[in-house]
């Protein structure tokens, strides 16, 4: 037999439909892949046990022709959606052995409809990262290898982004057919930029919260990581849908997102942000920027210049609002009701010792930035502030879609990835630099799709992002198809990871 | 606005994280780098601008006020790093 892992999630529908194989070799296929892989520590916790026990239940439903629309399609799980009777540690010391009592909905969602579980997906700690390095289960590694000027592959180690690292990692290196994710400021679409996969950030209320590990709740979005644009069309439509356990997820139906993949897009209007032409572009994304623009011109859609004057404003208002939201958020791991605990000689110094010993540096630093920013006598100058800056960031998308722009094409990332420590060790903010295209979209809730348009001088995968308009993804699958079939195939290099 | 050692110190209590000596100053450069970086946002004009309290214009739902929930006491209680007598335990905290 051929080797499964190769498979689109949607070829791998339609052999299971076919009988060319069944569930149980797909799964097993993906779980050889896996144990092969173990150098890129894509995976905190690996569940080959139940994936198998799904797997057969999944080829009883195919046989009694009752399969749901993910039957028997194996999938990796980001370890911030709590998993029943499955350790959930947001990749951080102070949850480790947690086993959650109940199931996150959106991944009950992917088991209703037939998926098979592999394992749970290494993150950067509570989703805060731009590398998968803050992880306490150590970096993931992403299976992609630079090439130097002469040609050669160089070893070093490259990371997958963050902070849904493990999921990109996972998706690019053939471990599952797609993963889940979340993105607060960037954390599906840098990762699927940096690894060349598809990830979708749908609109903010498109998929339930409700077990998703709290980071920034006004930011907060789960969303997949595929290998294609139909996949993870594919997936969002299992995994949204409105839970009456989050109030902020929007009852709104669900479409067939599907459908929307191979649809035209003569006419539609693309905003070009000038904005977004950073002092400094280097000049390979630049070229890259413009030939996705020719592309979706080729097919028949309008481009026309908008200006969206507040971005530079989005990622500084971003370091205030989301350490603020996360320090509120992460007040709940005390060492009381579960978790890590450091005893200490009474109550607060008990609370203090465990989160010292529980939180890693980049949370702790965070942590410590939103409680001083929500302080009495700071709160005005930083928290208000960031908020009204907020509402004017928005107002930007608002216009451009009032003068009738569909959607919005800009790069991914500032870079493509770059190698294990080789940013932010001195300075945290030069991190954050990485999140200045994507973190726009979060703070206005909107739709953000990013799929691969080539390669850097360097051999590594470099992205475009589509901005649509509120609960408009159907158009961002549309037009990310046809830039999909447009661009040139990028090939990973030979596996070097087993 | 930059941060001094005591209000690092202060900050690190009403976040109820241990901070040491040695540890104290590296964090004040971080949080004074963060600072000097959201610094810019002093200057954007934002007069009569709302605060944005939810992104997109959604009315909440309210459920109908009836216990949906309950009698789980040893699901609650099954992670606690100390229980006793279905209780979480903790240190003394009334003398």
């Amino acid at each position: 037999m051929s080797d499964l892992t190769r498979l689109t999630l949607a070829d791998a529908r339609e052999g299971l439909a076919a009988k060319t194989f069944s569930a149980v070799e797909l799964t097993q296929a993906h779980l050889d892949a896996m144990t092969r892989a173990k150098g890129l520590n894509a995976f905190i916790v690996e569940t080959p046990d139940k994936a198998l026990a799904m797997a057969r239940a999944s080829d009883a439903r195919l046989a009694k022709g009752e399969a749901g629309p993910l039957e028997g399609i194996p999938l990796g799980i980001k370890d911030l959606y709590a998993t029943e009777g499955v350790q959930t540690t947001a990749a951080s010391h102070i949850l480790e052995g947690f086993i959650p009592p109940y199931e996150s909905t959106v991944t009950a969602n992917l088991w209703r409809d037939g998926a098979t579980m592999l394992g749970k997906l290494n993150l950067d700690e509570f989703a805060m990262g731009s590398s998968n390095e803050t992880s306490y289960f150590g970096p993931v590694v992403s299976p992609w290898r630079r090439k130097g000027s002469d040609g050669e592959i160089s070893d070093a180690k490259i990371v997958p982004g963050g902070s849904s690292g493990g999921s990109a990692a996972a998706v690019a290196a053939q471990l599952c057919l797609g993963a889940t994710a979340t993105d607060t400021g960037g954390s599906i679409r840098q990762p699927a930029a940096f690894t060349g996969t598809v990830g979708i950030k749908p609109t903010y209320g498109r998929c339930s919260r409700f077990g998703v590990v709290a980071f920034a709740s006004s930011l907060d979005q789960a969303g997949p990581i595929a290998k294609t644009v139909r996949d993870t069309a594919i997936l969002l439509r299992s995994m949204a849908g409105h839970d009456p356990k989050d109030t902020t997820s929007v009852d709104a139906p669900v479409p067939d997102y599907e459908k929307a993949v191979g649809a035209s897009i003569k006419g539609k209007v693309i905003g070009i942000p000038k904005e977004y032409r950073l002092d400094g572009l280097s000049a390979e994304i630049a070229a890259l920027w413009e030939q996705g623009v020719a592309w979706l011109q080729a097919a028949g859609a309008e481009i026309r210049e908008i200006s969206l004057p507040h971005t530079r404003h989005a990622l500084p208002a971003y370091y205030i609002v989301a350490p603020a939201e996360a320090s509120s958020n992460l007040a709940r791991y005390d060492g009381v009701r579960y978790g890590l605990r450091h005893t200490g000689k009474d109550i607060v110094d008990l609370y203090e010792l465990t989160r010292a010993e529980g939180f890693g540096k980049e949370v702790r630093r965070r942590i410590m930035i939103g409680t001083y920013v929500l302080s009495a006598g700071y709160y005005d100058a930083y928290y208000l502030r960031a908020q009204k800056i907020r509402s004017l960031i928005k107002r930007d998308f608002d216009l451009a879609y009032q003068s009738g722009v569909d959607a919005i094409l800009t790069p991914a990332t500032p870079s493509p990835a770059f190698a294990l420590g080789e940013k932010g060790s001195a300075d945290p903010v030069e991190m954050y630099l990485n999140d200045v295209f994507t973190v726009t979209v979060n703070m206005a809730g909107l739709p953000g799709l990013v799929l691969p348009g080539g390669l850097s001088s360097d051999g590594l995968p470099l992205g475009l992002q589509l901005i649509g308009r509120p609960f408009e993804e159907e158009t961002l699958f549309s037009l990310a198809q046809v830039i999909e079939e447009a661009a040139p195939k990028i090939g990973l290099p030979e596996s070097w990871w087993g | 606005m930059s941060v001094d050692l005591a209000t690092v110190r202060r900050i690190a209590h009403l976040a109820r994280i241990r901070v040491s000596e040695e540890e104290a100053p590296y964090l004040q450069n971080e949080i004074n780098s963060i600072l000097s970086f959201v610094e810019e946002l002093n200057a954007v004009d934002v007069e009569g601008v709302e605060p944005m309290t939810s992104v997109l214009p959604m009315t909440m739902k309210k459920r109908a006020d009836v216990i949906t929930d309950g009698a789980i006491v040893d699901k609650v209680l099954a992670n606690a790093p100390a229980r006793e007598d279905g209780f979480f335990v903790v240190p003394k905290v009334i003398e």
